[in-house]
């Protein structure tokens, strides 16, 4: 049970049951995008982030800019189990007076670099950091993690016609393409294929992965730079709700809200899973 | 103004390395001396200002001062949620300036008037806005909002706009500055009135009103102390500023007078509630909505006298 990828699938199975935990007891939306993502971050977090919780403004940390705020409770899971914050904080997600509110946000939470929850802010940002990075001769990387949904929002584009321009090798955008955004999949609402093709056409290396397998998950995020003078996208193919048979690729799961009955089946399925 | 800004903010940046200019791809024959002399302390951002303002936010966050930089509303009302998510809420250095204020781009057309930018920066949260009246107060901005951690917005003019202030001036951002003391009234202005509020203050002298004049070049945080004490002073306070009279510095005065137990005559002079339709050069679109120095006087003469009534 001590192999990383072992390891990575108890992390993401951990974040699964407390993102369907946080989201029943907020009575809050978007279970779905935290579990399309669990085994990213699980990734991430358990293994491939140069972070140390116990001093999360570390200079030389990579930084992790999660640009898909409303995956919030995921995150917050992550962070919790990487230690960056007492587990017992998620309880009160959602609460009045607690400190996770509903999009991802810094303020009083240790490890977040970035308060998002408005679509197409966090590739910009993370370039600026990459860049600044690169100017100074930093050793650290910069992970942005994108939803399919948010690559509709042209601010998305101008940050990928940068980076490539600049030749960010530092940077990594991982796009979480569940194939379904709020109001629809992502084919009926904007289609984005040729979606690898895009990225590549502005400059980009990009690897084209099944977002569950943290195999090769793994794999990906521990080659970078993938071409020395190209920053780096992972288009990770995902489903929404994974993990969870009934919430799995169904466009209701974007804010739909478990009951009773709902929530036991579900936590039963990530047991077992 | 925007001379004085690239020089003081060159000296800046020669003695530190955080000082950082991005551009819109926009400041020709401008900035082409610091991206030379600053190679790692610049960067052309393209014609893109939402992610100019993120990629700003992200190089602040990493331990940088920011400066973004392009002209009328380009860099504010563009990118305006960068500003408020990425910016304020993080309270990053980044200090928002745009080139053009109020009709400096006359003949270029409305999009082109920053017109309401003051109102809708004030609002934001950690924002601290600022329009100099001169070259002078342009140069001690900048500088103030270098030492001055967090979001900052700097509404400057063109170019070739007059000093108003013949010898050194004492300058702190939050500070008003009083050129000169006045009983009668008390005229503030901000950002480029400044030359036209003083020479309707010269006018008024000469007619045997005393008219104080204050340049309220920091919009937030505001001055309070300085309107309050004019009003007390001289009993009427005119506004006069080159943006919507709705929001800008009018109504930050007005918001200050009628939360404070002073009472005096008061009027806004501003631009109207409305996009300028006519063709011409600021000069021009300034007399054109009443904001000559001759208006000035007008209004402020009618304001004495309504004061005399009270």
């Amino acid at each position: 049970m001590n192999s990383p990828i072992d390891r990575y699938r108890g992390l993401a199975r951990s974040i699964r049951k407390h993102a369907v935990m946080m989201t029943h007891r907020g009575h809050a939306a978007h279970v779905g995008s935290s579990l399309s993502m669990a085994d990213l971050l699980a990734v991430l977090y358990g293994g491939v982030l140069r972070v140390d919780p116990k001093r999360p403004a570390w200079p030389g940390r990579d930084r992790f800019v999660l640009s898909k705020g409303h995956g919030c409770a995921g995150a917050y899971a992550a962070l919790a189990e990487a230690g960056f914050f007492p587990v017992e904080w998620l309880d009160s997600f959602y609460a009045d007076g607690a400190r996770l509110t509903g999009h991802l946000t810094h303020t009083g939470i240790p490890g977040v670099e970035l308060s998002t929850g408005s679509l197409g802010h966090g590739l910009g940002v993370a370039s600026g950091m990459a860049l600044a990075g690169r100017r100074d001769g930093a050793a650290w990387r910069v992970f942005a993690l994108l939803s399919d949904g948010e690559c509709d929002e042209g601010s998305t584009w101008e940050a990928v016609l940068f980076a490539g321009h600049h030749r960010l090798d530092n940077l990594v955008a991982i796009v979480d393409f569940n194939k379904i955004q709020s109001l629809g999949r992502v084919s009926e609402v904007m289609n984005l294929d040729p979606f690898g093709d895009k990225w590549k056409a502005f400059g980009w290396s990009v690897r084209e992965i099944d977002g569950h397998d943290t195999g090769a998950i793994s794999d990906a995020l521990t080659s970078i730079p993938f071409e020395a003078g190209k920053p780096n996208c992972v288009i990770a193919h995902t489903i929404k709700g994974k993990g969870v048979s009934f919430m799995e690729d169904k466009v209701l799961w974007h804010y739909r809200n478990t009951s009773e009955e709902e929530l036991k089946k579900a936590l039963a399925e990530l047991d077992t899973a | 103004m925007r001379t004085a800004f690239l020089k003081t903010l060159t000296e800046l940046a020669e003695n530190d390395p955080r000082i950082t200019l991005v551009v819109g791809d926009l400041g020709f024959s401008v900035v082409e001396d610091f991206a030379r002399r600053f190679p790692s302390q610049f960067l052309n951002a393209g014609v893109a200002e939402q992610n100019m303002t993120s990629l700003a936010a992200g190089m602040a966050l990493s331990g940088r001062v920011v400066f973004t930089y392009s002209i009328a509303n380009f860099p504010t009302l563009r990118c305006l949620e960068q500003i408020r998510n990425d910016v304020c809420y993080h309270g990053a250095d980044v200090k928002v300036v745009s080139v053009g204020g109020g009709y400096a781009y006359g003949a270029l057309g409305s999009t082109h008037h920053a017109t309401e930018d003051m109102a809708i920066l004030r609002a934001l949260p950690g924002m601290c806005v600022v329009a100099p009246g001169d070259p002078v107060e342009a140069a001690h901005a900048t500088k103030g909002l270098a030492a001055r951690k967090g979001p900052g917005y700097l509404r400057l003019g063109k170019a070739g706009e007059p000093v108003v202030h013949a010898g050194s001036i004492d300058f702190l951002l939050g500070r008003a500055l009083i050129l000169r003391d006045g009983r009668d009234i008390a005229l503030i202005s901000t950002g480029g009135m400044l030359a036209t509020v003083t020479r309707a203050a010269d006018t008024l002298s000469a007619a045997g009103i005393s008219a104080k004049v204050i340049s309220m070049h920091t919009l937030k945080p505001l001055d309070t102390g300085a309107i309050t004490g004019a009003a007390r002073e001289t009993g009427a306070i005119l506004t006069v500023e080159e943006h919507s009279v709705i929001g800008g510095l009018g109504s930050a005065v007005a918001e200050c007078l009628a939360q404070s137990p002073v009472r005096a005559a008061f009027r806004i002079m501003g631009l109207p509630d409305a996009f300028c339709r006519k063709v011409g050069g600021q000069e021009y679109l300034r007399t054109s909505v009443g904001l000559s120095a001759g208006d000035i006087v007008s209004a402020a003469r009618e304001l004495v006298s309504r004061k005399g009534g009270n």
